[in-house]
């Protein structure tokens, strides 16, 4: 199962955390601290694997961002960077060549993703396809309701002009 | 319209905090927006609550406090629209955790919405529920969830049943519900819901056996059939990644095809064939197929034995080892831990490579690599391996030592073959690497040798040699070193007990006194070395009758020590050596050997015990424990350096025979720990200190506190330090001798002073019965022992066992550690455990006491409470 998800810039600044197991605020604060300190100072060429608390940190830097999952000892690590990856592609896609400000000025789109990929620490999705066609149908249901609103508005507007 | 609520939009407060540039002015920001969002709150505003909430987030992001933002996302659920919803429940996973209270109100929103006409709602929903849901809610709408696995749309089916795994994981009571709706989905062709499906039966079967045994039946063949479509399916570009179709879904039900052949025969045979199928098929070029064939092997090695199999899978794991990337490397390291119970032949032939490993750049390979060849130590390769390890710590990272460091001493002590060679590698180790050596394991070294009566010239010679090669300051080579020079100095001087392998090595009195200056005289020896060293130079002095006046002038120049240990030891030692000739000799006698199966047996055996006892009453009870727990603590933790408390029970009476008992007594003035800092020190010189001095030896220290007008009386400056109350105990004078003789036996008498009073039987539930057993320690009748014994009558295992207690202010309580912390089963074995009771209002109040006891049965924690209130009359 996966406990948390962290994406952490390479300044150590925090772009989107997901607790799936309880964490307490300060203990939140205080694993964010540790797994950054720990996983910013690795070298780029060692493997993506730290343990940490008898969990383990699965981690891959892309450009500027450590996404950085973690979870049980017994679980698979190689599968865990593979899901990082298909999370990275999916941003990837619904972005277009997705960057750093994209997911600081978005990051509800990048939770609402993220949402589509896991639950409960466990994986919900494989295609990258269904993903963004859920995305896309949501944020289409937004973007109605959006202008429904407007347009009532204005409606509201000229009749009490 | 409120003036702040129209504020900035959400890009505009995230542009202006990107835009400080120092943590004040960022700071500043965000407490103007978190008041223009109070406001807006206050207002109960609509039309920016979204926008509020999203600000919120991003604020909660970077750590500042949002609380009194988590009504909003209740309300933003309750409203009826998707896009409010949507941010609602984003929220709601964020600012919330299943711990707050808050998140019980969202259940009945909850509810309406799993039963929402609109699917992305319902999705909205399942997928909050899913990540965040606590028991209560788990109990409350798990009828739901269950009714959306079979949801007409797919997309919800799958999230209905993730959504299921964490309700059972909050109650797995509910498992069996989900047994046939879960059923029912692994026959699905949707790969989202095959996915989840399965992870939804791996799960099922983890909490109940029913459902274990009833997927192994109805639901084998069908995994191995569409694992093989799996396999074997053409191109599909929606779900390929590096030319393997769906990864994902291989993994999934590998694991799950594992949770099922696990223990079962048939069902293994059943899933050979596939597994065979792909573990020789899937590339292993890319991440994917990696992926894949790890979980194969690791389902290879669970599911019951089919030797071709595993071949196949050690097989792949040697190619691991050797693969350039890391990450493989790690997690073969990581599977061969598993394998070596399975075929450890197999793991051995990779010794070498794994070897390799321990040296890596890598530290999570080093880890991993270490762990593992801990467990490839057997016998027959321990010298090899040692020497190989030991070499490596020479050259070793210093944040790396200290693991390699523990599990070399760990190997040492388990595997020597021979003591002279568990010696030499502990020298090794020591000066290597002697900053990082546990007191344990040093403590551990001094009882072997001292037991070795036939090396004892050997290991001396060699400290001395070590000791003088070595440039850095490794503490504990210092202090083992110079426990041996003041042990065994002469044999060093005399080179008395030759081995063949050794050649002669000249030595002075005056080099081996050297040593020990240079010990005490380093500035960065610490306390518990420079102790040690004092000790080593009474020792000599006897031993060294030409060096007594040098001695004694070193001695001397601690007189004006300001560490009062260290005053104390110089004062003492100099009127010893001065004006106690006669019986100094017999006063520095080398110690009596040690038992090493009693040290053992009381390392291993009392340190949880000590842990749970005095850990716990000192932080759990408020009720004065805690108080008279601190003293407690003090008794076990007396060596007054940097021993952490729970080890020290085990090691204290070993300290006590090295004579460091640095009692940190005289800086908690006013506590119940006056005797013993009379004690100690008297205790460690007369070389009787195997007993720990715990606060029964109340008979002891009378006969000693009234020394003042015995013949040592030299002792007087000693005796002021601890504030006794010395009328109160009927004079007990007797010879210096005798005390030698007599003092072990007489702490042992102490506490048995005929119990007069009845037993009662504390506290008994349907499964735990503790009797207390009482007596009274002569000449005070305030004070009472209780002796306590707890029965399981249960026939489950109890261990983690932890009894605590709590009196009421009138009285104080002392907590001994208990004889264990396992308690096994039907009432055959017990824990015992002594109590010590101090009525300060006696005569005129009864005891009372109130008991807690916590243990684990089957890994789940239990707590007990009770109350006594059925003690003797009298106590």
């Amino acid at each position: 199962m996966i406990h948390f998800v962290l994406l952490i810039s390479r300044q150590g600044k925090v772009r989107l955390t997901k607790w799936y197991s309880p964490y307490s605020q300060k203990e939140r604060s205080k694993v964010i601290r540790e797994l950054s300190g720990m996983i910013l100072n690795r070298g780029p060429k060692l493997c993506n694997f730290v343990e940490w608390r008898g969990l383990k940190a699965v981690y891959k830097r892309y450009a500027s961002l450590y996404f950085c999952m973690c979870i049980d000892q017994d679980d698979n690590e190689l599968e865990v960077l593979e899901i990082i990856h298909h999370y990275v592609e999916i941003l990837d896609r619904y972005f277009g060549s997705v960057c750093e400000l994209d997911l600081i000025f978005n990051f509800h789109k990048a939770y609402y993703i993220l949402d589509e990929l896991l639950i409960a620490g466990e994986l919900q999705e494989s295609s990258k396809k269904t993903v963004a066609r859920l995305i896309a149908a949501q944020d289409s249901l937004v973007e109605t309701a959006k202008e429904q609103a407007s347009s009532i508005s204005n409606i509201i507007a000229q009749a009490t002009k | 319209m409120n003036p702040f609520s129209s504020g900035t939009r959400l890009r505009d407060m995230i542009r202006a905090i990107r835009a400080c540039k120092t943590a004040a002015e960022e700071r500043a920001v965000i407490r103007k927006e978190c008041a223009a969002i109070r406001a807006a709150i206050d207002e109960n505003d609509h039309d920016y609550r979204h926008r509020n909430l999203a600000k919120l987030m991003f604020i909660h992001m970077l750590g500042y406090p949002t609380h009194f933002g988590q009504m909003e996302c209740l309300k933003l659920i309750a409203s009826a629209g998707f896009p409010e919803k949507r941010i609602g429940y984003l929220g709601l996973m964020l600012l919330l955790d299943e711990r707050q209270e808050v998140l019980m109100l969202v259940t009945n929103s909850l509810k309406q919405d799993l039963n929402h006409s609109n699917q992305y709602i319902v999705g909205l929903a399942l997928c909050a529920l899913g990540n965040i849901c606590s028991a209560e809610m788990a109990r409350d709408l798990a009828p739901e969830v269950e009714r959306l696995l079979q949801f007409r749309d797919p997309n919800i089916r799958k999230k209905a049943a993730l959504c299921s795994i964490r309700i059972i994981r909050k109650v797995p009571d509910l498992a069996e519900n989900f047994v046939n709706p879960a059923a029912s989905l692994l026959k699905e062709k949707h790969h989202g819901v095959m996915i989840t499906g399965v992870q939804l039966c791996t799960e099922l079967c983890k909490h109940s056996p029913e459902a274990l045994e009833y997927f192994r039946k109805k639901s084998t063949e069908a995994i191995v059939k569409t694992l093989k479509d799996l396999v074997n399916s053409p191109y599909a570009p929606e779900y390929d990644i590096a030319g393997i179709t769906d990864p994902f879904l291989h993994i999934r039900m590998l694991k799950f095809l594992r949770v099922l052949g696990q223990g079962d025969a048939d069902a293994s045979d059943y899933m050979n064939d596939i597994l065979a199928q792909v573990a020789t098929k899937t590339e292993s070029n890319k991440n994917a197929g990696n992926a894949i064939l790890y979980e194969c092997v690791e389902t290879i090695m669970s599911i019951e034995d089919s030797g071709g199999l595993r071949v196949l899978a050690i097989n792949i794991l040697g190619r691991f080892l050797s693969n350039r990337d890391n990450n493989i490397r790690y997690v073969a390291l990581n599977m061969l831990m598993k394998a070596i119970t399975v075929d450890g032949q197999a793991v051995q032939r990779h010794r070498t490579t794994i070897l390799e490993c321990v040296k890596d750049s890598d530290a999570s390979i080093r880890k991993r690599a270490l762990e593992l060849v801990y467990l490839l130590v057997n016998e027959s390769n321990v010298k090899p391996l040692t020497k190989e390890l030991i070499e490596y710590l020479e050259v070793a990272d210093q944040e790396f030592k200290g693991d390699l460091t523990a599990k070399i001493c760990s190997i040492v002590a388990k595997y020597s073959p021979e003591k002279i060679w568990y010696i030499d590698q502990m020298l090794k180790v020591l000066s290597e690497a002697g900053n990082f050596v546990k007191d344990e394991v040093w403590h551990g070294l001094i009882v072997v040798i001292s037991n070795a009566s036939d090396l004892h010239g050997y290991t001396v010679r060699a400290l001395y040699k070590a000791f003088q090669i070595s440039n850095e300051q490794q503490e504990s080579l210092v202090r083992v070193a110079v426990w041996c020079i003041g042990e065994y100095g002469d044999m060093l001087v005399n080179n008395i007990g030759m081995l063949d392998i050794e050649d002669p090595i000249v030595v002075t009195e005056a080099d081996a006194v050297d040593i020990v200056e240079t010990a005490i005289k380093r500035h960065d020896s610490d306390l518990t070395t420079k102790a040690m060293a004092m000790i080593a130079l009474l020792k000599l002095s006897s031993r060294f009758p030409s060096c007594s006046e040098r001695i004694n002038n070193l001695i001397a120049q601690y007189k004006g020590s300001l560490v009062l240990e260290l005053q104390q030891r110089s004062i003492e030692f100099n009127s010893i050596i001065a004006s106690h000739q006669n019986m100094k000799s017999v006063l520095v006698e080398r110690m009596p050997v040690l038992d090493e199966a009693t040290f053992i047996g009381k390392r291993a055996g009392n340190i949880p015990a000590s842990l749970s006892t005095s850990n716990g009453a000192a932080i759990n009870l408020p009720n004065g424990v805690s108080k008279s727990a601190a003293p407690l603590v003090d008794l076990l933790d007396l060596s007054s350096d940097d021993v952490p408390v729970p080890s020290s029970s085990g090691s204290d009476f070993i300290q006590d025979l090295l004579g460091l008992d640095l009692s940190a007594a005289p800086e908690q003035p006013g506590n119940n720990l006056a005797p013993k800092s009379g004690t100690d020190v008297l205790l460690d010189l007369l070389s009787i200190g195997t007993t720990p001095p715990v606060q029964s030896t109340a008979s002891a220290t009378d006969i000693l506190s009234n020394q003042e007008k015995s013949p040592t009386s030299q002792l007087d400056g000693l005796s002021s330090l601890s504030p006794l109350p010395a009328s109160k105990f009927p004079a007990a004078v007797s010879p210096t001798i005798d005390l030698l003789g007599g003092l072990a036996p007489n702490v042992a008498s102490a506490d048995e002073n005929g119990s007069v009073y009845p037993s009662i039987v504390a506290y008994e539930s349907g499964s735990l019965r503790i009797t207390f057993d009482f007596s009274k320690t002569a000449g005070s009748p305030q004070t009472t022992l209780i002796h306590a014994t707890f029965k399981n009558l249960s026939p489950n295992i109890y261990s983690n066992f932890i009894f605590q207690a709590a009196v009421p202010k009138f009285l104080q309580l002392h907590l001994d550690p208990a004889s264990g912390s396992t308690l096994p089963g039907s009432g055959n074995g017990s824990i015992t455990q002594k109590l010590r009771v101090t009525n300060n209002q006696h005569g005129k109040k009864h005891l009372v006491m109130r008991l807690r006891i916590a243990y684990k049965v089957d890994d789940k924690d239990i707590l007990e409470e009770g109350q006594v209130s059925n003690f003797p009359r009298n106590l």
